[in-house]
């Protein structure tokens, strides 16, 4: 059996031939070739596939390409602003070292646009709590729940930032 | 994951019919476990029936003394939701305690009442407040419809449309979570709700959620903490495993109804 799916990824209409059994992170890696989703585990522990469907975090590992048809889909890679200028999120894992190897920084930091779309004003405990479903095996969380709490001021306070 | 068909109904009974025509269907809802456990190949259904375009499944609503609850709600919305942290707290504070936050955005209060996990949270607030499960040809008590481990009284073609839970004069829940999977190693909910005390186990029981009839009369005596502090739960029947002894689950119990109670005065 074949679907054909429809969604918009980072804000373009695509469609794709697929198996009922596609997952949405395959639909988006291999497929269109957005391979910045990554596949952590494959068990929906660790969180290195997360992006956003209709504007919440999920993961990309555990949804079946044909449950987003007619969805919208937002990657790491649709993050940026389309001048290359690096979403506040993006930036603040920049300015804090927030990553190690980077394998789960995708994830983090979808997972961490999605707390505070939720929760602009996350206190370090809440930061903490939001990210149970993204796992660093590098370990390096204290930098990572840093970035977070930078980018949440700064996403409050866009004008502060300049 | 095996191969598998699959076909998104428009309507309850299209989903029933097609429940019906497939040799080996399954409804996915949010799909947090069933799609882990085909990826597992613990399980290889033929069809997947997907709820998400059935409209009509999925909403939250208050009618007087009861809240009603669609089953393609998702955790994060009964969690976020103004109404159900109105009505019953604990319930709302439940649903936030799921999973992590991307299974609380796909996972549906349906999909988990219908699987019926041993270690799931719902089936304790479920049985804790005596609610009814609703599906598309009748309305099921708590007390008759869990019957076992992922045993249910649904029938094979059978649909849950929503959970109507009665608004509880006070209701509290407590969970020891795993914390790899966040599942209740131990979860108790205590209600008095309708003149009555009820207190609902889950992940500690071999048969899956349980009532405790020694604590439901002493609460009713007197809802406090106190009243409960010297009731033992037998180790008996309750699960052993790598995370916890039955000896330390049965422990659990009475600690965790200890903290439920205390949320549900404090």
């Amino acid at each position: 059996m074949t679907l054909t799916v429809s969604m918009t990824v980072n804000g373009k209409a695509v469609s794709r031939d697929v198996e009922p059994r596609t997952l949405l992170v395959h639909l988006l890696r291999e497929h269109l070739g957005l391979t910045g989703t990554h596949v952590g585990c494959d068990t929906s522990q660790c969180g290195a596939c997360v992006v956003h469907v209709d504007g919440r975090s999920v993961k990309s590992c555990t949804m079946l390409a044909a449950q987003a048809d007619g969805a919208s889909v937002t990657t790491i890679e649709g993050l940026a602003a389309a001048d290359g200028t690096l979403h506040p999120m993006q930036e603040a894992f920049r300015n804090n070292h927030g990553l190690q190897c980077g394998f789960c920084t995708p994830g983090m930091v979808m997972s961490a646009v999605d707390l505070v779309r939720t929760n602009p004003d996350p206190s370090e405990h809440e930061v903490r709590t939001w990210l149970e479903g993204n796992i660093c095996r590098c370990t390096g969380y204290h930098n990572i729940v840093k970035a977070v709490l930078e980018a949440a001021r700064t996403m409050r306070q866009p004008a502060a930032a300049e | 994951m095996y191969a598998f068909d699959y076909t998104r109904p428009a309507s309850v009974a299209d989903a029933v019919a097609a429940l019906r025509s497939a040799e080996d269907g399954k409804l996915l809802a949010g799909g947090m476990t069933l799609l882990a456990t085909m990826k597992q190949r613990l399980a290889q259904p033929s069809h997947l029936i997907d709820l998400r375009a059935v409209p009509g499944l999925s909403g939250i609503a208050r009618d007087g003394a009861t809240l009603t609850i669609g089953a393609t709600t998702t955790h994060a919305a009964v969690a976020d939701s103004g109404e159900v942290r109105a009505a019953i707290p604990a319930l709302a504070h439940l649903a936030s305690q799921i999973g992590d936050a991307q299974v609380r955005n796909c996972g549906t209060i349906g999909g988990s009442v219908a699987n019926d996990d041993p270690t799931a949270d719902y089936p304790a607030a479920v049985l804790g407040l005596g609610a009814t499960v609703v599906t598309d040809r009748r309305r099921i008590a708590a007390d008759d419809y869990f019957q076992g481990l992922f045993e249910t009284a649904l029938e094979e073609d059978e649909v849950i449309t929503a959970v109507s839970f009665p608004v509880p004069a006070r209701a509290g829940y407590a969970k020891f979570p795993n914390p790899a999977s966040r599942y209740a190693v131990v979860g108790v909910f205590v209600a008095a709700v309708g003149g009555a005390v009820r207190v609902a186990v889950t992940g500690a029981g071999q048969s899956g959620v349980f009532r405790v009839a020694a604590m439901e009369q002493a609460l009713a005596a007197s809802f406090t903490p106190e009243a409960i502090a010297d009731i033992a739960v037998p180790a008996g029947g309750l699960n052993g495993d790598i995370h916890a002894s039955a000896e330390y689950r049965a422990h659990l119990v009475g600690v965790m109804a200890r903290r439920a109670v205390a949320a549900a005065i404090g």
